[in-house]
């Protein structure tokens, strides 16, 4: 099981890492989808991994901690209103620059006026 | 009574709603709304001055949940001080966006508003994932504000900027998660105090988890080699937006502060990563000196005087001398206030020159261009460091304090360096002038906006030594963490 899950947020954040570096916004946008998945499993998981038990206290012999799973929900929330954010940004940058390169041009036309 | 703590959050966060609810053509009812709530801000902060002044320790319990498992706001001399400062930068930056930079996008007094509400939250907050919270709130306003205003520019520094910091994000959480695991608690004071007592791989877990929040930290700071975002985006954005985020770096060095006072100031952690800290703010310094020559508009030149800034208070901070925090403290201030009068200060000369802009190429005579001159002399000789100014008495203390052989070096260095920039930005733009003016005269709203910035610098001139015993009794209750600790967790500790 831990092995398991340590595996899934290597494989998301590695992804996640190689995609941010791409220099084109939508790889982009997906990397930082795929870290901020990676980084909520692994926060999910710092409470200690149990399975089949209540967030309850009283409601099971060895309830599994509820604290992290309230930051993981904060967690959620603040990263897909940031994705959001970056889609429109990311819409509005080809709308200005008539490329999806991150740095607004493509590299070719350097020379030429920027 | 002590409700009042809550007061910064809560009066920019309700102003914030109101702005976003009212209708969008009434400019006049927007403005004054803003100002309204930045005066209503600045009066409670300089409250809360009065009453973290005797030294005791002001613990809000969020919903009365005891200390270490609901969020707690805490109100010492440090918080109070960067409450009271981050109020007294927003008014006239207020004033200066509101004289017609505000009507350039919507929302603009909206996100203002949320800015100061998430910067004043992080100064307040005793609870580490809280911190991250405002860190979020301040950052989404952020983005929005830095975009205002439109143009490609803007979006291409932009995009960098939310980028970047939504990485940031990921590691910060990341910290948060190995700090959790390790000790089972994010409140800053029980932290501080099981801190101490891990052995074996906990341990070892939270030097990573330290380690990673001084990159976090770091990025918001923008210290090497995570600065390179700060130029394009301060420069890019419009001035009003520009001076507010003058203290956004200071928030970051809050952090380092507030995080290393409190957990890592004694015990076995006692300096982790300050090492390394100490020699990434040291080419932090020396990169914005190259940095400040190198830039070809007024505007990026004052984003790498504020990346100076930064790199003079981290390195301060990382030698970890008891007397050096009170003038490093002094210089925080001092350079957030000046810094944001030159990005005002930059804009004006940009209207003035018409289509030049800020760009330090001979241009066009600047309409009213004695009275900015002038102004600018005074900003340059303070954000330099020479006499008789705050900049002055700032970068004297600092040297008094710290004697290390290469810090005076790169600080002297720094000073030279920044004086060479301003003397050839204030020549090129007041004095080699070709022909006359398509610009606009300043208005004198815009000048007094710049002129309450400015003349803060005299103020603090001149009541240096009660403003410098101020900042070392500030030191001097940082370090001694167990009084907070001991206020927020009662008997407990």
């Amino acid at each position: 099981m831990e092995l398991l899950v340590a595996l899934i947020i290597g494989v998301l954040v590695s992804t996640g890492v190689y995609l941010c570096l791409r220099a084109r916004t939508f790889p982009v946008v997906m990397g930082l989808t795929l870290l901020s998945y990676g980084v909520n499993v692994f926060l999910f998981s710092m409470g200690g991994l149990k399975i089949n038990e209540v967030a309850v206290v009283g409601m099971s012999e060895n309830p599994t901690d509820p604290l992290p799973q309230a930051l993981v929900l904060t967690a959620i929330v603040i990263g897909f209103a940031m994705t959001a954010f970056l889609v429109v940004l990311a819409l509005r940058s080809q709308g200005e620059h008539y490329t999806d390169h991150v740095d607004g041009s493509d590299g070719e036309d350097q020379g030429g006026a920027q | 009574m002590s409700h009042w703590i809550i007061a910064p959050v809560l009066i920019p966060a309700l102003a914030g709603l109101f702005l976003l609810m009212e209708v969008r053509e009434r400019h006049r009812m927007r403005r004054w709304t803003g100002l309204l709530a930045c005066v209503a801000s600045l009066v409670v902060a300089v409250l809360l001055v009065q009453q973290a002044w005797d030294g005791t320790h002001t613990v809000y319990k969020l919903g009365n949940w005891e200390a270490p498992f609901g969020i707690v706001l805490v109100l010492d001399r440090l918080s109070a001080l960067m409450v009271l400062l981050t109020s007294v930068l927003a008014f006239p930056a207020l004033i200066y966006a509101s004289c017609g930079d505000d009507r350039k996008g919507a929302n603009f007094h909206g996100l203002f508003q949320f800015q100061l509400m998430g910067i004043n939250g992080a100064f307040l907050t005793g609870d580490l994932f809280n911190l991250f919270v405002f860190f979020e709130v301040l950052l989404i306003a952020s983005y929005g504000l830095a975009l205002h205003g439109r143009g490609p520019e803007r979006v291409k520094a932009g995009l960098h900027y939310v980028v970047l910091n939504l990485v940031g994000s990921g590691l910060f959480l990341i910290a948060l998660g190995l700090i959790y695991g390790s000790t089972g608690t994010l409140n800053m004071a029980d932290f501080a105090v099981k801190a101490q007592a891990l052995t074996g791989t906990d341990a070892t877990l939270l030097r990573v988890a330290v380690l990673l929040l001084w990159v976090v930290f770091g990025l918001k700071a923008a210290l090497f080699p995570l600065y390179f975002w700060l130029p394009a985006a301060y420069a890019g954005a419009t001035a009003g937006v520009a001076a507010l985020f003058a203290i956004m770096t200071k928030v970051g060095i809050y952090a380092i502060l507030r995080v290393t006072a409190l957990a890592f100031a004694a015990g076995p952690f006692a300096g982790l990563g300050h090492e390394a800290l100490w020699w990434l703010a040291l080419i932090t310094l020396a990169m914005a000196c190259v940095g400040v020559l190198g830039a070809k508009r007024l505007a990026t030149a004052v984003a790498y005087l504020v990346v100076m800034s930064v790199g003079t208070i981290v390195a301060t901070l990382a030698v970890g001398q008891a007397e050096a925090l009170g003038p490093a403290l002094y210089y925080l201030v001092h350079s957030t206030l000046i810094c944001a009068a030159l990005f005002l200060l930059a804009d004006l000369v940009a209207r003035g020159r018409g289509d030049v802009g800020d760009r330090l190429v001979a241009g066009p005579a600047i309409l009213g261009g004695g009275r900015l001159s002038l102004l600018f002399f005074v900003a340059a000789i303070a954000v330099v460091g020479l006499p008789p100014l705050s900049g002055f008495v700032g970068k004297v203390g600092l040297l008094r304090t710290v004697p290390d052989p290469l810090y005076w070096a790169l600080l002297l260095i720094a000073g030279l360096c920044g004086l060479v920039a301003m003397s050839r930005a204030g020549s090129t733009l007041f004095w080699r002038t070709t022909g006359e003016s398509a610009g606009l005269r300043p208005s004198r709203r815009r000048l007094l906006a710049v002129l309450l910035l400015l003349g803060l610098s005299p103020v603090m001139t001149i009541w240096a030594e009660p403003m410098l015993q101020w900042t070392a009794a500030v030191a001097d209750q940082l370090l001694t963490p167990q009084a907070y600790i001991q206020a927020v967790l009662g008997g407990a500790a």
